[in-house]
């Protein structure tokens, strides 16, 4: 496979003072290179890789993605409506580059292979002739006054800020005693090594099923454990349940083989060529002892966040993931900002608990583009275009925003549509995290966001700023989720009726 | 320190096992704000349930404010356990290490868990006391 630019000779961005250094050549790496490069922010973009998407040239092992790309749509690929249909490709304003990645699928399922999903990142990286520096490894970080100082394997770069979009892709043990002796997820490789073997997979979620679902038709006998109890409830809305959970179902019908256990892994002893599985039960009494072949780490991954935390970054999850503001930027170290798959480290309102799509391209796609528009406006002084929205137009265009905006559909509760008063009118501010709608002031307007119940049901919201504050209108659900039609044109234009009349 | 440790020295977590507080801290995330960030936000349903592992917060409602909140605190419970939305917003006056309930789940949570209800209701009993004292003075 072709890099995009070879390594040698006229490599890209040396060394040097930019306004903002971009690192990472995975998907959010691209996708906040091209958003910058549209508004026209001079940055460097850094890979210590020699190609785009090299996560996915190792994962995930089974080869299969959990997020769906459907080739055949009811709107055109090219239209915005279609990124709803497609979770996988990056997005452009550019036609030719809109949704490549379904033009590598074969269609035999609704989930594109690895392979698919590294064509479709590749041809992109190619075509919209994104310019990177591969070969180039960020080693550690200085924080000068207002300048970010990164010192790399071919010299330094300096910038205003700088955007990690370095993955969560640092294999991660939890902290049970014997637990360095295990292999990790990422050391599995071919299954068939597990051929009549009785395994044991530390972790309950994406990898430990991805691996006990790949291992089934090998392993003598999989157990899954982990302290939480799979949330069945929550499963059964999620990517996951498409493929993976099929462990779990032989375990629900009883019989022996395969087990899904909560417990605690108290320690993890070698014996002889295997292990000794020491547990003690969350959601029943007693302990259990395992002894296997193997045993499996599948404790996940964490962000390779190099020098970062001595610096003072603050950090989630025992260290793993940055802990960041709604802007993804770092809680504690101003100008340090994160995109792609570390992007979930920004919660947002999190109301009722409900969690963006931000670790998977689906999602942080759209969080790469309003970083960019940020950064531009925030560091460069850059205002973003503001088009003018005639106020006969507001509801109308809320409502179309709320049936098929694909950020507000993929992004639930943490990106809005907002409209602000202007002039004797409104104008479109375009796409913002909805924390800051709510939290930062400003003129009177409009978010239109789509949020969950307690339940996961679709709840459309629209909130209301004024002066004295913001008011929230929950909307009634709509079987099809289709809210462009006149009982709720009605019914919003009560409840902007004191917004329409100021504006 | 890893959050389970965290956890094990607030008073709201005393009387779990060490297996439990692992479950807890396995179905649950942590979250951090920075400072001068709304984590509960004064009339807006939806709020979850926040327990302090570290830093400090205040409680302000109609711009003044009520009182402070540090490591072992809990808000939003109220809110959640009425579904109704927050009388007040909580703002992070320092960086704000906080474990976090959703509020539709805070009810199975604590049914699961009688004795962090008894602690939680030893707490909302204290500070209504500590409210009935104001209102007497």
């Amino acid at each position: 496979m072709a890099a995009v630019e070879p390594r040698g000779g006229d490599r890209p961005f040396p060394p040097g003072r930019y306004d903002v250094v971009v690192v990472g050549s995975g998907p959010g790496g691209l996708q906040t290179s091209y958003a910058l490069r549209r508004l026209g922010v001079r940055h460097a973009f850094l890979s210590r890789d020699d190609a785009p998407a090299g996560m996915f040239r190792r994962l995930p092992i089974f080869q299969r993605l959990i997020t769906w790309t459907k080739p055949a749509a009811p709107v055109e690929r090219t239209s915005r409506e279609y990124e709803w249909y497609d979770h996988n490709s990056l997005l452009s304003d550019e036609p030719e580059l809109k949704a490549l990645v379904p033009d590598f699928m074969d269609r035999s399922f609704d989930l594109p292979s690895r392979e698919d999903m590294e064509a479709g990142l590749v041809a992109f990286a190619e075509r919209a002739r994104l310019q990177v520096r591969y070969g180039c490894s960020w080693e550690a970080t200085r924080l000068e006054g207002e300048r970010v100082v990164l010192e790399t394997s071919d010299g330094e770069y300096d910038a205003a800020a700088v955007v990690f979009a370095i993955g969560v892709t640092e294999p991660w043990r939890a902290s049970v005693p014997g637990l360095e002796d295990a292999a990790h997820y990422v050391e599995t490789t071919h299954a068939e090594r597990y051929a009549d073997r009785r395994v044991f997979i530390v972790g309950k979620r994406n990898s430990g099923f991805e691996v006990a679902q790949g291992l089934l038709p090998w392993a003598r006998e999989t157990i899954l454990a982990s302290p939480r109890p799979v949330q069945t409830g929550a499963l059964a809305l999620s990517a996951l349940r498409v493929r993976y959970l099929h462990p779990y179902d032989e375990y629900a019908r009883g019989g022996p083989g395969t087990y899904v256990i909560d417990a605690t892994i108290e320690r993890i002893e070698r014996d002889g060529e295997g292990f000794r599985v020491h547990t003690h039960g969350t959601t029943w009494d007693g302990s259990l002892t395992f002894d296997v072949d193997d045993v499996i780490a599948a404790t996940g991954f964490r962000t390779p966040l190099r020098d970062l935390p001595q610096l003072g970054l603050v950090t989630v999850s025992d260290g793993r993931i940055p802990a960041l503001t709604p802007w993804w930027e770092s809680v504690s170290l101003p100008r340090i900002y994160f995109a792609g798959n570390a992007s979930g480290g920004a919660k947002g309102i999190g109301k009722r608990g409900a969690g963006a799509s931000s670790t998977s391209v689906n999602g942080f796609r759209y969080n790469a583009r309003v970083l960019a528009q940020h950064i531009a406006e925030t560091h460069f002084g850059r205002a973003r275009e503001r088009a003018p929205v005639a106020r006969d137009d507001v509801i109308p265009y809320l409502l179309r925003e709320l049936s098929g905006g694909p950020e507000l559909l993929v992004q639930k509760g943490y990106l809005c549509r907002v409209l602000t008063a202007a002039h004797g009118g409104f104008v479109d501010d375009g796409i913002e995290p909805v924390a800051h709608f709510l939290d930062a002031g400003g003129p009177d307007g409009v978010a239109a966001t789509i949020e969950v119940d307690g339940s996961g049901g679709i709840v459309p919201t629209v909130y209301v700023r004024g002066r004295s504050g913001v008011d929230e209108h929950e909307l009634p659900p709509h079987p099809l989720r289709r809210y462009d039609t006149e009982p709720y044109e009605r019914e919003l234009q009560s409840r902007l009726r004191g917004l329409l009349g100021s504006g | 320190m890893d959050v389970a440790e965290s956890l094990s020295q607030l008073a709201l977590f005393a009387d779990l096992t060490p297996a439990q507080v692992e479950a807890v801290v396995h179905s649950f995330d942590e979250e951090v704000f920075t400072e001068g960030q709304r984590v509960l936000r004064q009339g807006l349903s939806g709020g979850n349930v926040y327990v302090i592992i570290d830093g400090e917060a205040s409680v302000r409602a109609d711009g003044r404010e009520l009182r402070t909140l540090s490591r072992g605190d809990v808000f939003g419970e109220l809110a959640a356990l009425t579904d109704q939305p927050p009388s007040a917003d909580v703002v992070a006056t320092t960086i704000l290490r906080c474990f976090v309930i959703p509020g539709p789940q805070l009810e199975e949570f604590l049914l699961e868990r009688p004795r962090v209800l008894l602690r939680l209701l030893r707490m909302e009993a204290r500070r209504l006391q500590t409210s009935a004292g104001e209102w007497r003075q």
